[in-house]
């Protein structure tokens, strides 16, 4: 799947790269869905960083192809898991072992990213020492002003909050610490005035 | 000088009103006939006697009332002052600088004493007597950014400084123009603007944080900025736009004098001497239309200017589709006649 050039136009929303092999005593790479390729990619740049690798991977819809890649790229230590939240008590772990000079490698959908990233910043890892790379899935992570539920996977435009049922719109505002877009109530103008949702970025 | 603090509120049957003096101390934001973005930014050293600029802190007749109003906001959503924990020292900076700003700007409403770090201080309109330990927390019922901002009006933001920017990393936030601070808490001075349209791409933004990172201490600056509202309601939050939104619905011709707002805020930069942090208060001042147009230069004016304006900002300030109403309504106030520069009543 090729990378998704995203508008400039949200100046809240972080910039990602591509991810790049450091040198570094220790990698911790953390990854969901199409992640999986850009850390093939990465593997394949430089032979010797699998042997000094932890990955902690969450498939998502891909089902078990990127999991068997993976193991085949002969990681120090493989953690596949059903979802994010599963695997955040582990990363905490790792991150609480953390020696400098631990480069940290995310990548796949901002979700994943936004919030393993503030995992990695509240363990103290400097941001020079995180990379970040955009692959898969474009839905967004959503958080309610309203309510302040998390809604993930957003794909349309407006959509219904998970928690508090209102119907809200994508607004263009991103927060690192909450690593999610902001929604707006679409009808409060004009109650029961829904439009139909469209397709984000379609 | 003798304040009558006003009994209104802000919310449910909005009793919220100016005297005659409120209106003509009123902040008019307009110094042309027309508006667009700027970097408006000038020393904050006083101003006229009697006027919103002359003290630091101004303390108006809705003191008492918009202080009800926070506590209000508060006891719902105790989000809305938050301060990230390397924030506690420009907390104690800011109370510091109130106490003592309001404590010689209005001595018969407010009294400061200090021996060394044990302070007294007395806020005689709320009723307040408080001896405290500067600097020990637990000597306060609350942090001390919360302490004091639960006694002055307007929002408080405290930006810490660091890479060439400003954060946004503690906040007293009840009164805002529809942005959160528990969404935008820990932004950058770029990020938390983002939904800004236009701003950008003018470089006002880039301007103007230039201008705010050099502020010193002892020399604050000030700007004014504007909306509309509908109802003299302070908490135009977010948080709470499912329930005021439709308020906007609400304006008939016949209505439309007594329940539109010009919502001003008089945004202030003060720099903090321990912290180096930068405190940002955003005082919002609200007019109806009736009361505004009592003064013919500003009735003029507002008719021209909001006829006059983009609709990008029109719809990002949110009055775009009553826009209409309000320049007919305006209109009848408008013969025509030169305006004189600058924003004083004639």
């Amino acid at each position: 799947m090729p990378n998704f050039e995203f508008p400039a136009s949200i100046k809240s929303r972080p910039v990602y790269g591509r991810l790049e092999p450091r040198k570094g005593k220790f990698h911790l790479m953390i990854a969901d869905g199409e992640g999986a390729e850009a850390l093939i990619e990465l593997a394949a740049a430089d032979g010797a960083l699998m042997a000094k690798s932890h990955i902690i991977y969450i498939p998502r819809d891909t089902g078990a192809g990127f999991a068997e890649k993976l193991t085949a790229l002969g990681p120090a230590q493989l953690y596949i898991g059903p979802s994010y939240p599963a695997a955040v008590p582990r990363l905490r772990r790792v991150l609480a072992d953390a020696h400098m000079g631990l480069q940290v490698y995310l990548t796949g959908t901002e979700g994943l990213m936004g919030q393993a990233m503030n995992e990695a910043m509240a363990a103290g890892i400097p941001h020079s020492a995180i990379q970040t790379e955009h692959r898969g899935s474009l839905a967004r992570r959503m958080q309610c002003v309203h309510c302040k539920g998390i809604t993930e996977d957003v794909m349309t435009d407006p959509f219904v909050c998970s928690h508090c049922g209102l119907h809200l719109f994508v607004r263009d505002h991103y927060s690192r610490r909450l690593a999610a877009f902001q929604g707006v109530r679409v009808d409060a103008e004009d109650p029961g005035n829904i439009p139909d949702p469209v397709e984000l970025y379609s | 000088m003798t304040i009558q603090f006003n009994d209104e509120t802000f919310r449910d049957d909005y009793s919220f009103h100016n005297s005659d003096r409120a209106i003509q101390r009123f902040p008019f934001p307009f110094h042309e006939d027309s508006y667009m973005y700027s970097v408006n930014m000038e020393r904050h050293k006083g101003g006229p006697e009697g006027s919103v600029y002359e003290m630091r802190f101004d303390v108006d007749e809705h003191y008492l009332a918009e202080m009800k109003d926070r506590a209000m906001v508060l006891a719902e959503d105790p989000l809305r002052c938050q301060s990230l924990p390397h924030m506690t020292l420009a907390g104690w900076d800011l109370l510091e600088l109130i106490m003592v700003s309001k404590s010689e700007d209005y001595p018969d409403l407010f009294e400061l004493h200090r021996e060394g770090s044990n302070w007294r201080w007395i806020n005689r309109p709320m009723g307040i007597d408080q001896s405290f330990v500067f600097m020990d927390e637990a000597s306060l019922p609350y942090g001390p950014m919360e302490y004091i901002t639960r006694q002055a009006q307007g929002d408080f933001c405290i930006l810490d400084q660091r890479d060439d920017n400003l954060w946004m990393d503690a906040g007293m936030v009840t009164t805002q123009a529809d942005w959160s601070l528990d969404f935008d808490i820990g932004m950058n001075f770029f990020e938390w603007h983002a939904p800004v349209p236009k701003a950008h791409e003018m470089g006002i933004f880039v301007r103007a944080l230039k201008f705010l990172l050099n502020i010193q201490q002892g020399s604050p600056a000030r700007r004014l900025n504007w909306t509309l509202t509908v109802n003299p309601l302070l908490d135009t939050s977010p948080e709470n736009y499912h329930k005021w939104g439709v308020q906007k619905t609400t304006l008939t011709p016949e209505n439309l004098g007594r329940k539109q707002h010009l919502r001003v805020e008089l945004q202030t930069f003060f720099r903090l001497p321990r912290s180096n942090a930068l405190v940002f208060p955003i005082r919002c001042y609200l007019i109806a239309f009736e009361d505004l147009v009592s003064v013919p230069k500003w009735g003029r004016r507002l008719h021209r200017v909001l006829r006059d304006i983009p609709d990008e900002l029109a719809t990002y300030k949110g009055f775009i589709d009553n826009r209409p109403m309000l320049v007919d309504y305006l209109s009848q106030y408008d013969d025509g006649a030169e305006t004189s520069p600058g924003v004083w009543p004639d």
